[in-house]
């Protein structure tokens, strides 16, 4: 390995490091939050799930190396993106079908 | 036969083969997870508010779990630029603390789900009941180390109450005893969605520390081989493992926080 290769990967570990660092936090400030009463208990699924999605983007664009990926790897994940947000939809869309209060145990 | 495009690119696809077929199995494992969130999304929406309980289980061991699991993507992701900067003992001690690190996972796991099969909510005859962990039984009696209750509602937010109430050791009579369930997936559909997404999670992890640990152990002799292609190997068992870790980052807080 040239002198170059070797500055190449020791950025990318500094870079994983820094990553780690914001994950702990990440995890941290999600506890912390989840004690903090924002006014209703939506809102404050809506805080955890936001700061859940920025962990796991983190852990995905660096982690899994897709800041830098090939287009076949962003198609994959764009056809389950697709389908994975239809399936959130049809899930949302049928709460108004859903008869209240009868989960009771 | 050698396997094609394991270590060159494909040109069709300017990736090598096990690349492809890793985030193929990715993208079906999203749409498994995503089917069970969407159960419980369902479920959760049409549970009567005050009897889906919170505060079931131990926060602080709960994010020490989330740590330990992103402890180990870091190892994991430090082990393959070991193997990028050529530098193979590095390797071996970044995938073994990985190994190590989904080793406490389990057991830590473990530790929870015993947690909850050792819980236990007593109905008895004279409309009380009585929430605890079982310290022993026998035909005559049973005895729990936990606390009384006038209502069921009491037993569901538990966040609410903190440490407020006092655990004691009661002695139970079995003739004193109508029904005695413990706090399974048979308990309540909070618990039932918690056991299924934990131990699907669980048996992910379990895979994947097991595939970590042949390419730790027996596997990393095709380093000395072709060592561009166990490299490949390694980000390949990675890719898998940090898809476990981001299962997780939305698992902790829906199950233990919300």
């Amino acid at each position: 390995m040239n002198h170059e290769e070797a500055e190449h990967f020791a950025q990318h570990v500094r870079r994983y490091l820094y990553v780690f660092y914001a994950l702990l936090f990440g995890t941290l400030i999600t506890v912390g939050a989840s004690y903090i009463p924002f006014g209703n208990r939506e809102l404050n699924i809506g805080v955890a799930l936001l700061i859940a999605l920025g962990k796991a983007s983190l852990v995905g664009c660096y982690f899994m190396h897709l800041v830098s990926e090939r287009k076949m790897i962003y198609g994959i994940l764009g056809v389950t993106a697709f389908f994975f947000l239809g399936l959130m939809f049809l899930t949302i869309a049928s709460f108004s079908d859903l008869p209240r209060n009868s989960v009771t145990h | 036969m050698d396997i094609p495009y394991t270590v060159e690119a494909r040109p069709d696809t300017g990736l090598y083969n096990a690349k492809v077929g890793i985030w193929l199995f990715l993208a079906s494992e999203v749409m498994l997870f995503g089917a069970l969130f969407s159960a419980y999304i369902l479920l959760r929406v049409g549970a009567t508010g005050d009897l889906w309980p919170h505060g079931w289980l131990n926060i602080p061991i709960g994010t020490f779990n989330t740590l330990v699991l992103i402890t180990s993507s870091i190892t994991t992701v430090m082990a393959w630029a070991s193997l990028k900067m050529n530098q193979f003992g590095r390797f071996k001690f970044f995938h073994a603390c990985t190994i190590l690190l989904s080793l406490a996972f389990v057991c830590v796991k473990s530790y929870e789900y015993h947690d909850k099969f050792t819980h236990y909510e007593i109905h008895l005859t004279d409309g009380r009941i009585a929430d605890g962990h079982l310290v022993k039984s026998t035909p005559e009696q049973v005895i729990i180390h936990g606390r009384f209750v006038e209502d069921r509602k009491e037993l569901f937010d538990l966040r609410a109450q903190g440490a407020s109430h006092t655990h004691e050791e009661i002695t139970l009579p079995r003739a004193q005893i109508k029904t005695m369930e413990n706090y399974g997936p048979w308990h309540h559909t909070y618990l039932a969605v918690y056991f299924t997404l934990t131990g699907l999670h669980a048996l992910h992890v379990i895979g994947g520390a097991l595939v970590i640990g042949f390419l730790w152990g027996p596997g990393s002799k095709l380093w000395r081989q072709d060592p561009d292609r166990f490299t490949n190997r390694v980000e390949i068992s990675g890719l898998f493992w940090h898809f476990v870790d981001l299962v997780w980052i939305f698992l902790f807080p829906v199950l233990y926080l919300l």
